[in-house]
């Protein structure tokens, strides 16, 4: 395989984002998956792996849609729920379920989390252009949460802003 | 500059500390000292000066320099060493340390106090101080007239073989303004003459720059001692009066004048290719602002470095490291070949190479938590100055005696345990030593003395601080907690309970409180602290004869050993330093009193019981109080039985933080990876006991409230 070829291939926007953070966020893939029959999409840069579903251990006195934590290599990684945060769905456990692992870096941490859904579906090249915002008009999925909606064949693929999935995660929990 | 100075900072940083200490120690055995010690202040103070002055902290080198004069002094002998000195030379120490702080954070120090120690020194040295500001000033007016410098840089030959390269030099220069260079070849041996190690090549530069002569010396810092150097300026052209001529002598060096004539007199093949003769080379200045940006970045970088904080590793422990990951490569080669094609004869071989791996991946452990020991030295160092500074401040004699200082501790433990010795030591030796003629007249030696002691005692570290002093007074601490209500009048306490009240917040029983202690804070964070290292203290005293002061702690915060234990369905882990005991329950004791509070008599206590799964709110099916166990643990003085459904193995754990990527949760210190890989939660008892607390009072405010739920709510 040539690599000058597919050196070539790596867009020049996400070379120009390599400086910061930015990268995770503004790179050109994103990895979509199924929340009950809605696709969903999140930076595929940010997704660290995608593990089949285990028993988590509990975190006592947590909200229902934190399931736990689990030992990735070493690491604790908490789990949460997408359909249970969102209320999409049912939350049942089958042999599709699958955990994407994410890990964001801010500047002054690494946080990685995993998110239950109920499947992975495909990796979508996507032009920023092509990224329209979300209409406010509710859904179960706060705004904060929406980078844009993509329209991909006949469905509309919602982007998760994993900055704020993380965030929130941080401080919705002190109940 | 093509060398970038600024990633050697914090090296610098590290290491002028170290001198710091090495100096002050050095101070402090001055006294009896020999002349190696004042040999070694020296040194330091001397590596100190060199450092800040490459890195462009003036006031540190202004400073040190006025120390390095004076112990110059005292190790030739020109000077006594009075213990007058030794003071002034401690107080130079701060300020130093002052200054190299201010430089390291870019923050204002207090200029008061550098100003009058440098004083004080300077007045000690017996002239006048030269006041930094003037000659700054000084050198400013100069600087406006003069429009740029004519440089004469006459090398010593051997000036390359020490790693200077005077194209740096030049590159540097040529950052402050439009450069101009001229080389003499005029020493140039013949060709079959040349050394080619020598520098036989001297020049006259032409800087126009707007830049200070400071500036310009300061780049040739490091070759001073082993060149001829000249400054002149050239005036502007609009102002030709009052030259200058004094600064050209004062920058000449005149400890080479006595240069020697060229007797090998050769030429470097190289430096014919790169200087042609009186060849003219003009460096443009273009390069500066670049530069200046890239500095700037770097700091920024650094200091986000110096946050995360490092260790220095004997090399041999990092040797023994490396050993020991070539016998579990070694291990691991052979067990994966064993199961390349395995059979049953075999299985004597896997086992041997099963248990082969077990005792590598120990002694790995162990190692690597080697790696975070450190003496526990670093923390007791500052302990000499301490007194010796107390002493004078109470006029008291007392003297510090030190043991065990290479007993070794975890590097946070040890960062946490500074403060809390520090403020014992302390008490030690304002309410513990007595005044000397107090001591006399007890029949004990005039001189106080206290002691630190670090020793292991099973998996924990202790730590002694000792005095002979006066000792806690039982019937003073008695009278004082009844005055502050801590305890009833005609309450019996055990002495361990009166010692305990000394760490009640708000609680001194000095007669007087001093700048040293007696304000009665202090004692309540030493043991919060100490708890919060998972540790613990214990005093003992006798009166007149002295107290004693036993700090517990654990040897790392990595590993601890733990308790297993089975609620529902999920296996918790409780840390084995907070049980008392585990016991099964025995229906009879069981009492509830005081509407609905379950306590369970344990011999003369009467414990509260915890039921784990209503705390946590875990769905189990041993709701049964008399079908459970009971773990009985005791934090902050408080015992609780905890309920469990069954008690699994004890094991050392890793602790593993869950802060990392979730946040702390109440009741929970940790997680930990169980032999299954599946993750447990370690226990936090103290959290527990306070979580419990919070609970049985909302509890109880609802009950109570409950005519008036308005303000229940508001109070949840």
């Amino acid at each position: 395989m040539n690599i000058q070829a597919m050196a070539q291939d790596i867009p020049a926007e996400g070379e120009n984002a390599m400086e910061g953070v930015d990268f995770i966020t503004s790179g050109d893939q994103y990895l979509t998956f199924l929340l009950a029959q809605e696709q969903y999409a999140v930076d595929i840069l940010c997704v660290e792996e995608i593990r089949s579903w285990e028993q988590p251990t509990k975190i006592p006195n947590a909200p229902s849609y934190i399931k736990g934590v689990i030992n990735m290599r070493g690491i604790i990684v908490p789990i949460v729920d997408l359909r249970l945060k969102f209320s999409i769905g049912q939350a049942s456990y089958l042999e599709t379920t699958v955990v994407i692992v994410l890990t964001y870096q801010s500047e002054e941490s690494t946080r990685t989390i995993g998110f239950v859904v109920d499947a992975v579906s495909d990796v979508l090249n996507v032009d920023n252009a092509d990224i329209k915002p979300a209409p406010a008009f509710g859904g179960c999925v706060g705004q904060q949460y929406i980078d844009g909606l993509i329209n991909s064949e006949q469905k509309v693929v919602t982007i998760l802003n994993v900055n704020h999935l993380q965030k929130v995660e941080k401080h919705s929990l002190h109940s | 500059m093509s060398v970038d100075l600024s990633q050697f900072i914090p090296s610098f940083l590290e290491e002028s500390f170290e001198g710091l200490e090495v100096m002050e120690s050095g101070l402090l055995d001055l006294q009896r000292g020999d002349n190696e010690t004042i040999h070694s202040i020296f040194r330091a103070a001397h590596s100190i000066k060199g450092g800040a002055g490459t890195f462009g902290f003036d006031n540190v080198t202004e400073f040190t320099h006025l120390v390095e004069t004076l112990l110059d002094e005292m190790r030739d002998g020109r000077r006594e060493v009075t213990s007058k000195d030794t003071e002034i030379l401690l107080e130079s120490v701060d300020c130093m340390r002052l200054l190299i702080e201010a430089a390291r954070d870019d923050e204002e120090y207090d200029q008061d106090k550098v100003d009058q120690t440098s004083k004080r020194l300077a007045e000690t040295l017996g002239d006048e101080p030269t006041s930094a500001d003037e000659g700054l000033s000084k050198t400013d007016v100069e600087a406006t007239n003069i429009c740029g410098y004519t440089i004469n840089f006459i090398p010593e030959h051997s000036l390359a073989k020490t790693g200077n390269d005077p194209i740096f030099l030049f590159s540097a220069l040529a950052e402050l303004g439009q450069l101009t260079l001229c080389a003499d070849t005029q020493d140039l041996p013949a060709l079959k003459d040349i050394d080619a190690q020598e520098l036989y090549l001297s020049w006259q530069l032409t800087l126009h720059t707007e830049a200070s002569e400071a500036e310009i010396i300061e780049i040739f810092e490091w070759v001073e001692d082993e060149c001829l150097l000249e400054l002149v300026p050239i005036q502007k052209p609009s102002d030709t009066s009052a030259s200058t001529s004094s600064t050209t002598s004062s920058s000449t060096q005149t400890n080479n004048e006595q240069q020697t004539e060229p007797d090998t007199s050769q030429k470097s093949t190289q430096e014919i290719a790169v200087q042609p003769p009186k060849a003219e080379l003009v460096i443009d200045s273009t390069a500066e602002d670049n530069n200046i940006t890239s500095k700037t970045k770097t700091k920024d970088k650094g200091k986000g470095k110096t946050e995360v904080g490092s260790i220095r590793v004997g090399v041999d422990k990092v040797d023994n490291l490396i050993n020991l990951v070539g016998e579990l490569v070694i291990t691991q080669s052979m067990l994966s070949e064993l199961g390349n094609d395995f059979e049953m004869e075999k299985v004597e071989r896997l086992t041997s190479g099963l248990e082969q791996l077990l005792q590598n991946t120990k002694e790995l452990q162990e190692s690597v938590m080697r790696i975070r020991m450190l003496p526990i030295s670093f923390a007791f160092n500052r302990f000499p100055r301490l007194v010796h500074d107390l002493a004078i401040k109470t006029g008291k004699e007392m003297e510090l005696v030190i043991k065990g200082e290479q007993t070794e501790l975890d590097k946070t433990v040890m960062e946490q345990i500074g403060d809390p010795l520090v403020h014992l030591v302390r008490n030690a030796a304002d309410h513990g030593i007595e005044l000397g003629d107090v001591r006399v007249a007890n029949g004990k030696p005039r001189k106080g003395t206290i002691s630190l002691d670090a020793y292991h005692q099973g998996g924990n570290i202790v730590i002694e601080i000792n005095d002979d002093g006066a000792g806690i007074n039982r019937e003073t601490v008695l009278a004082k907690a009844v005055e502050k209500g801590l305890i009833e009048a005609n309450a019996i306490l055990t002495d361990s309970q009166v010692y305990d009240l000394l760490f009640e917040p708000g609680f001194s029983t000095a007669a007087e409180v001093t700048d040293i202690s007696g304000r009665g804070v202090g004692m309540d964070v030493v043991k919060r602290n100490i708890q919060s290292l998972g540790g613990r203290i214990q005093v003992k005293s006798t009166l007149g004869k002295g107290s004693s002061f036993k700090v517990h702690l654990p040897l790392t915060l990595a590993i601890l050993d733990g308790q297993l234990v089975k609620v529902g369905t999920e296996t918790y882990i409780i840390p084995l330093i907070a049980i008392v005991e585990s016991l099964q329950i025995d229906n009879k004791l069981i009492n509830r009193v005081s509407g609905d509070m379950v306590l369970y008599r344990l011999r003369d206590d009467n414990v509260p019981i915890l039921p784990i799964y209503q705390l946590f709110n875990l769905a189990t099916e041993c709701t049964e109080i008399d079908r459970a166990l009971l773990v009985v643990v005791e934090a902050d003085g408080q015992k609780i039985g905890l309920m469990v459904d069954d008690l699994l193995a004890q094991q050392q754990v890793v602790i593993k933080s869950l802060k990392d990527n979730y946040q702390q949760v109440a009741g929970i210190s940790g997680a930990t990876i169980l032999g299954d890989g599946s993750v447990a939660m370690i226990l936090d008892i103290p959290g527990i006991i306070h979580m419990a607390l919070e609970q049985a009072q909302q509890a109880q405010r609802v009950k109570t409230d409950g005519n008036s739920s308005v303000t229940a709510e508001v109070c949840l």
